[in-house]
């Protein structure tokens, strides 16, 4: 057994136990969320509003900056000023960093930057783990500390907060993202005292000597020319030369003192081993389980775990190695494509090369290297054999990749999945839940349960959808007696649970089931009736397996006792009566001392709640007698239906199958270019109610679709069909159009795409006279409707939408007449941001192109399997590209200078071929007015027609204008973004861009904060909201973005919010459409950070409006020349108090609760904001302004200058 | 001046017979303080509902669990926070502040729903320094299955509880929807109750015109409202051995007058004290006082009851529906002729 008995455990993951040390070694830490490192800042946020203490006693000063590349910067300034500092990011953060990087280790300073590392965006943005970022910033001349478990990354954040200080170089301390960062597992925390003792006060103190201080005053950041750069950059050299020995004895020295040891580089395995992986970070937990498991066998194998990878000492490398050493795989978590090999194996190779040369290392092994990993994906022990047996060939492959099958390059290692070093004592349990129910949190209190009670190891990683709505969880638990560093998903179960009984027709989750495990199901059916419920395919493997069955109605138990969705509490009771690994009592007063210490500040209610769902539980869980034979006929469900296009059939439903892992190379774009329009194949039907529209009593409005967050209701307008035709479900009412009288409209809902939300309701305007509560829309159990709204939807679809010449697309009901090109996104069930790019979609789908940064919207709107741009009937629809967070204006601009130059070019082409095609053409495709749907549609045609012309010419100047004639056709851009993007860390770009006068349009989808990252602060939060980095309440004011735009005077601006004003908001999107400048949009979103009921988004947004906090305006450059005055209000005066408002939402009302006084003071400011900011919107309704714009913008409008008059020549007077 | 103004209330000496009743008014100290100043003789704190505590917590606990642990970029999408002060906590807080402060009695207000609740935070209210105990009992039965006898003893068991597990003095306040008022006033007293205070006001729905939403709403309420108080105090007083206090309606130091002559022990205003300030408490007191000086009542204790059902010269009138009376003065040819342009008294 462990020493768990002796020692102290805590159970925590990697992100907390390496901020915990950062937090206690800084005095200054500035930060920016970014995935997966932003729990370090946030904890660190929280540590320091809580008042907790630094080593010296006193509280971390800890700033939110603007972005990553403020954060470094702040730092810098925080160094050169004497703190000890520290920051915490990955990725895309990092590389913001690195010019700081390069002048903060050009100065020798010491600090570490604490990174979860994660993949750099290249054809994609991903979120998860690999090395890409930390490997691109090695040239920064920064040291670099890798830490491959949950326990390295709290010991060795010491030992690079201890050896800065003495190297004087900064130190990059990283982790694998996910993977060590989020996973659980229990760890010795390192005592106060240890931290204490390691940090040596006098090299704290010779730091802040060296800062600059006006008392002794030293310059620092010349400028240098060729006479001297170069020497100085050499004169650092001994301070990287001695690195590596202040790091191995400091690590020595943590090892005195907390007996655990770490070495430069450590080589576990056999002793005389041939075959050695080199490799750093968690993937070195399953290679070493590998070892265990081939040594018994009697193999030689071994690995060499890199902690210190810069400065890279060859010598103590080379010495790490056993000396019976043949042949070498340096396996690399990352891609440099082009490069001879990837960093690491570079690395080894010249250390060898040189060691081996030098004499210090008998004779060169054969080396190669492999690439695996990326992005998170597996790496598990049968893997890391793979790469032991390819070792043992005698011409093994070199630059292989391993954990995918490379079917076009050939470079993939095969690997035998049956391989696995599971040991028989561990309990491995895997658990299938949805987000809503709790899966989640209750197995991290299992696991923590677990690891701080009882002498048992245990291990929790958990894998999330990329859906926000009712999306998929799986956790992968282990508890054994030893440490456990199984850095890989569980392959073989012995305990499964499926939390949600529709899982198993859309998943196998006993596929990963061991033979002989216990399957505990949530199931509605009693254990006597249940086997003919579930698929045949379950059955088959629960028979084949010989799995025994439980089931308990988990949603029956916590319904009673109140709890709602929420089923973990009863589901975790049932999975610690049937794992065994405590007795039941034992287990049961365990469990509620979790929920006392998770919910106890909620209040009694809560607990009691939660204590009776654990009393109750296991009331209901029944053993199922297997039957010996499958029975029933039910079946799982394809992913997607059989008449998808191929590719979905080929590669998108094995991703929504959660099969991806086993894709070809081949299957996958080379450029990351996808299909559009593909989320309405995945048929993921997580509703339980869906609106049912009764006809009797609409109002033909449209509210309701226009506010769907999901496209999932819709109307059309249609000529009469003959009855036979439509499904006899089907409605219809008679469309009220004086002018176009005799039409049909509907209202159909998308039964398998809806979320549920139910914000269609909430809007309805159209009560029934009779019951006030029935409304036009109602919410009904699905269930009672599906088959027959199934096929009402699939006769809707086929109904053509209207010809848009015909419709005025510029008002709620014209634009809900047409399809929308956005729909079925993963976005949380009613978001508030989607209705506005749904409605963007119908308004102009057909010719936007779409730069969108980074945030929610770009993983909603394009995070695969299936993404919810789509394409019209003629072929048609938005193009949707993301570039990064911050440089998403500037993006957009480029696609803006791209279409114009071409247009531009196009033109003077036509011109030149004027002859040739026809002048007359030319001339009206010169001309063409495009200001209406007409406009466009006959310059379309126009377009063909050119074409169509220039087809038989071959001169170069016809080849060139048939490559560029689409560009003839107006088109749209538009920049879209949240508020982290268009206030924060874009807000530099986004102004370059208004002040080029241009013609996009920014979209700001104004959430008030952080949304995608979990509710940080931004610049937009206001005043007295509670947000994450801002937990004792925003102090100050928002940012007033439109005006700060609007002060350039020829930019459109529009403040819109779709629940307060429908009109308005389309209003301010067609007009900042047409307006050939630049345009801002800014959209009040709610969101679920604003702890609302989502279905009431829209009232909410009312309400905003209502109370002066959010005011409706348009500056509209084009009264101006209408003699008119520019700025117009279009809200009313306030006539609510903000905070009846805010009393609504969570985000300020928790602050009541938590910080009464401070929260009256802040809402007595925050009132005084909303009055502040209304008198001067008012004052400004009157203000006329006359900006002459761009040079442009007067071509051919003034005289020119007689060319006989003299131009003054400037002279001095 | 002459009259002295002082009273008991359930067994406490109080200097006048004017006592704040349970608002939002007591949520501020220096608002208490002005009161204090005003002449306020004791006050009653704004209630501690148990069923709006209850809700906070759940409310906290979804909003904090809305959308958690289902995405990797958000595990949790609002910050949690040091402490949510779920539970009686701050009340307590606030009520041992407010006896540190002010000088007068402070008397606890109770709203509880569970009956273990209910004991549990009149224990906490008495802890924390309370003079006194009020509990606001309310509860609509909408439940067609529930006799208004089983009602009652709802009532009746609900007081003995809280009774035996305080040692305070103990009021309560209910509403006048009783079949027999009487009989229920002294069952409650039986139960424990050393004094009445009638009658509770609370929320009422109202349908918005517009959006046909129901609305619960809490208005001021009128001098018109005190008809009620008065009848019952009228009707007790002398029939019913306990303190009776007077609330809903009481805004004018008439208002208080009248209430005084029916037979209360003290007068309660809030509404009054939202319209015209913490120091209408002095206008009311100097009403009363010039009032008895003028009708030369030596005391508070002497008009006490004086015009109560038990003393009035004409009891009935407590009890008639004053309908007939109204419609035959009302319709007064002489009234009409002699004042037509008077307002009436």
């Amino acid at each position: 057994m462990s020493q768990g008995a002796a020692k102290r455990h805590v159970t925590v993951d990697g992100n907390e136990a390496a901020a915990r040390i950062a937090h206690a070694a800084s005095e200054v830490i500035a930060i920016y969320p970014i995935t997966p490192s932003s729990p370090m800042g946030e904890l660190a946020d929280a540590w320091s509003t809580a008042g907790m203490p630094n080593v010296w006693g006193a509280v971390p000063e800890v700033v939110e900056m603007q972005s990553e590349g403020g954060a470094a910067g702040a730092l810098h300034g925080g160094l050169q000023a004497g703190a000890m500092c520290t920051t915490f990011t990955a990725s895309q953060g990092l590389l913001l960093m690195i010019p700081n990087m390069f002048k903060i280790a050009g100065e020798l300073t010491s600090t570490v930057f604490h990174v979860a590392s994660r993949a750099v965006a290249t054809h994609a943005l991903s979120i998860f783990g690999d090395h890409s970022d930390v490997m691109a910033a090695r040239s920064t001349g920064w040291a670099m500390l890798a830490s491959s478990s949950v326990q390295a990354a709290q010991d060795l954040a010491v030992v690079a907060h201890a050896s800065t200080l003495g190297a004087r170089v900064p130190f990059l301390h990283f982790f694998d993202g996910f993977r060590t960062s989020h996973e659980i597992n229990v760890i010795e925390p390192v005592e106060d005292d240890v931290l204490r003792t390691m940090i040596d006060d006098h090299l704290v103190r010779a730091h802040r000597e060296r800062a600059l201080s006006p008392d002794h005053p030293v310059l620092r950041g010349s400028a240098q020319n060729p006479d001297v750069f170069f020497q100085a950059r050499e004169a650092a050299n001994p301070f990287y030369a001695i690195t590596p020995a202040v790091v191995q004895w400091t690590m020595d020295r943590f090892a005195e003192l907390t007996g655990r040891s770490y070495h430069l580089f450590d080589y576990s395995g056999h002793p005389e081993a041939e075959r050695v992986i080199v490799q750093m970070g968690s993937g070195v937990g399953a290679v070493q389980e590998t070892i265990e498991r081939l040594t018994v066998a009697g193999e030689k194998v071994g690995v060499l775990e890199v902690r210190l990878f810069r400065p890279f000492s060859t010598q103590a490398f080379a010495a790490a190695l056993p000396r019976t050493l043949k042949a070498l795989a340096v396996l690399d978590r990352t891609k440099e494509p082009g490069a001879p090999g990837e960093p690491l194996y570079q690395d080894v190779v010249t250390a060898l090369t040189e060691e081996v040369a030098a004499g210090r290392f008998p004779a060169m092994p054969r080396v190669i290297g492999g690439r695996y990993g990326l992005s998170s994906k597996e790496f598990d022990p049968s893997m890391a054999k793979s790469v032991f047996d390819e070792l043992a060939k005698p011409a093994p492959k070199n630059h292989f990749t391993v954990g995918i099958y490379d079917d076009v390059s050939h470079t993939s290692l095969e690997v035998d999945r049956s391989f696995s070093t599971e040991p028989d004592d561990v309990v491995r349990a895997v658990f299938y839940g949805l987000g809503a129910d709790g899966t989640v949190s209750a197995n991290k209190s299992s696991v923590k349960i677990i690891g701080d009670a009882t002498d048992l190891f245990a291990q929790g990683y958990f894998v999330y959808d990329s859906k926000k709505a009712g999306a998929l969880t799986v956790s992968h638990l282990r508890f054994g007696p030893r440490p456990i560093r199984s850095t890989y998903l569980v392959r073989r179960a012995n305990f499964v649970a499926c939390h949600q009984f529709h899982f198993l027709e859309r998943m196998d989750v006993l596929e990963v089931a061991g033979r002989g495990a216990r399957f505990l199901l949530n199931s509605p059916y009693g254990p006597d009736e249940v086997w003919e419920h579930l698929p045949v395919e379950t059955q088959r493997q629960v028979i084949d397996k010989e799995l025994r069955l439980f089931v308990v109605d988990a949603q029956k138990v916590a319904n009673e006792v109140g709890l709602g969705a929420r089923i973990n509490t009863v589901l975790q009771t049932c999975f610690f009566a049937l794992a065994g690994i405590l007795d039941q009592e034992e287990a049961i007063a365990r469990i509620k001392q979790a929920i006392e210490k998770s919910y106890g500040k909620r209040g009694k209610a809560v607990l009691e709640m939660n204590y009776a769902a654990v009393d109750k539980a296991l009331e209901g869980l029944h053993e199922v007698i297997v039957p010996k034979t499958v029975a029933g006929g039910l079946h799982m469900l394809p992913p997607v239906s059989p008449e998808a296009p191929d590719f979905l059939q080929r590669v998108t439903a094995k991703m929504i199958a959660g099969q991806g892992d086993l894709l070809p190379v081949s299957a996958l774009p080379v450029d990351g270019s996808f299909p559009t329009g593909t989320a309405k194949w995945e048929k993921r039907s997580i509703a339980h109610e869906i609106p049912i529209w009764d006809p009797d009593i609409c109002i033909d409005c449209a509210k309701c679709s226009l506010v769907c967050p999901h496209a999932a209701i819709l109307m059309k307008v249609f000529e009469p069909i003959a009855a036979d035709q439509a499904p006899g479900s089907f409605q219809h009412k008679e469309w009220r159009d004086r002018e176009n009288p005799g039409l049909w409209m509907t209202i159909q809902v998308a039964p398998d795409d809806c979320t549920g939300c139910g914000v269609c309701v909430d809007v309805c305007p159209a009560k029934s006279k009779e019951e006030v509560r029935h409304k036009s829309i109602n919410m009904e159990p699905k269930a009672e409707h599906l088959e027959a709204e199934r096929a009402n939807f699939a006769f809707f679809e086929g109904i053509a939408p209207p010809d848009k010449r015909d419709v005025k697309v510029a008002s709620i009901k014209g634009s809900q007449m047409l399809e929308p090109l956005f729909e079925f996104s993963g976005a949380c069930a009613g978001c508030g941001e989607t209705p506005y790019l749904k409605l963007l979609s119908q308004m102009f789908g057909d010719r936007i192109l779409i730069a969108n940064a980074t945030g929610c919207s770009s993983i909603y709107g394009g995070n695969l399997p299936t993404t919810p741009w789509g394409v019209g009937r003629d072929g048609r629809g938005p193009a949707w590209s993301n570039s990064l967070f911050e440089d998403n204006a500037e993006f957009g601009l480029g696609m803006r200078l791209a279409i114009d130059h071409q247009a531009t070019h196009a033109r003077e082409l036509l011109a030149e071929l004027a002859s040739e095609v026809g002048p007359d053409l030319a001339d009206e495709l010169r001309s063409a007015d495009q200001s209406t749907e007409a406009g466009i549609h006959d310059q379309r045609k126009r377009v063909a027609d050119l074409k169509r012309r220039l087809e038989p010419l071959e001169s170069y100047e016809a080849r060139e204008l048939l490559s560029l004639a689409d560009a003839l056709v107006r088109k749209s851009v538009w920049i879209v973004g949240g508020d982290g993007w268009a206030y924060d860390i874009g807000f530099g770009g986004l102004d370059h861009v208004l002040a080029t006068g241009r013609d996009v349009n920014i979209l700001v989808l104004d959430t008030q904060v952080y949304s995608n990252t979990g509710g940080q602060a931004s610049k937009a939060t206001p005043r007295g909201a509670v947000a994450k980095f801002a937990t004792g309440g925003k102090r100050i004011g928002r940012k007033d973005l439109g005006m700060i735009a609007a002060a350039y005077g020829n930019v459109y601006v529009g403040q819109v919010a779709m629940g307060a004003d429908n009109a308005q908001s389309v209003k301010a999107l067609a007009e900042a459409e047409s307006w050939h400048g630049p345009s801002v949009v800014i959209a009040y979103s709610t969101c679920i950070e604003h702890g609302i009921d989502m279905s009431t988004s829209m009232t909410h947004q009312g309400e905003a409006v209502k109370s002066g906090f959010w005011p409706l305006y348009r500056y509209d450059p084009r009264h101006e020349r209408d003699g008119d005055l520019p700025f117009q209000l279009d809200s009313r005066p306030p006539s609510m108090p903000v905070r009846d408002f805010q009393a609504k939402e969570a985000r300020f009302a928790m602050l009541a609760r938590s910080r009464p006084r401070e929260h009256a003071e802040l809402q007595r400011l925050a009132q005084a904001d909303a009055e502040e900011r209304w008198h001067f919107y008012e004052q400004l309704a009157g203000v006329e302004r006359h900006p002459p714009g761009r040079l442009e913008d007067h071509e051919g409008r003034a005289e020119p200058p007689a060319e006989e008059e003299e131009v003054e020549p400037w002279a001095p007077t | 001046m002459g009259a002295d103004l002082r009273t008991r209330y359930l067994g406490m000496e109080l200097p006048n017979p004017v006592v704040p009743s349970a608002s939002t008014l007591s949520s501020r100290i220096d608002t208490l303080k002005r009161l204090q100043d005003a002449g306020a003789s004791a006050v009653v704190m704004q209630s501690l509902f148990e069923e709006q505590i209850e809700r906070e917590g759940l409310e906290i606990h979804l909003v904090l669990e809305r959308g958690t642990e289902s995405f990797a970029e958000a595990l949790t999408y609002l910050p949690e926070l040091e402490d949510y002060n779920i539970g009686p906590e701050a009340y307590l807080r606030h009520l041992e502040l407010t006896k540190r402060e002010l000088e007068i009695p402070v008397i606890g207000s109770l709203n509880g729903s569970s009956p273990g609740g209910w004991v549990r935070h009149a224990r906490l209210i008495e802890d924390a320094g309370a003079d006194a105990l009020e509990l606001n009992v309310y509860f609509v039965a909408a439940d067609p299955d529930l006799t208004s006898a089983e009602v009652e003893q709802l009532y009746i068991d609900l007081v003995e509880a809280v009774r035996s597990s305080v040692e305070i003095p103990l009021a309560v306040k209910v509403g006048p929807f009783f079949s027999s008022m009487a009989n229920m006033a002294r069952r409650l007293v039986e139960a424990g109750a050393d004094g009445l205070v009638l009658f509770n006001r609370f929320l009422q729905p109202d349908i918005d015109l517009e959006t046909l939403d129901v609305d619960p709403t809490l208005h001021l309420s009128t001098s018109e409202e005190l008809r009620l108080p008065l009848r019952w105090i009228a009707i007790l007083r002398g029939r019913v051995d306990t303190s009776l206090a007077a609330t809903t309606g009481v805004h004018t130091w008439e208002d208080a007058v009248k209430l005084l002559l029916a037979g209360a022990d003290v007068t309660m205003m809030a509404s009054a004290l939202f319209k015209h300030g913490p120091e209408h408490v002095t206008t009311v007191l100097d009403g009363i006082r010039t009032w008895l000086d003028e009708h030369e009542y030596e005391s508070v204790e002497q008009a006490k009851g004086s015009v109560s059902q038990a003393a009035c010269p004409d009891p009935v009138a407590f009890e008639r529906s004053n309908y007939m009376r109204a419609v035959v003065n009302y319709t007064s040819p002489y009234d009409w002729r002699a004042a037509p342009s008077e307002p009436r008294a």
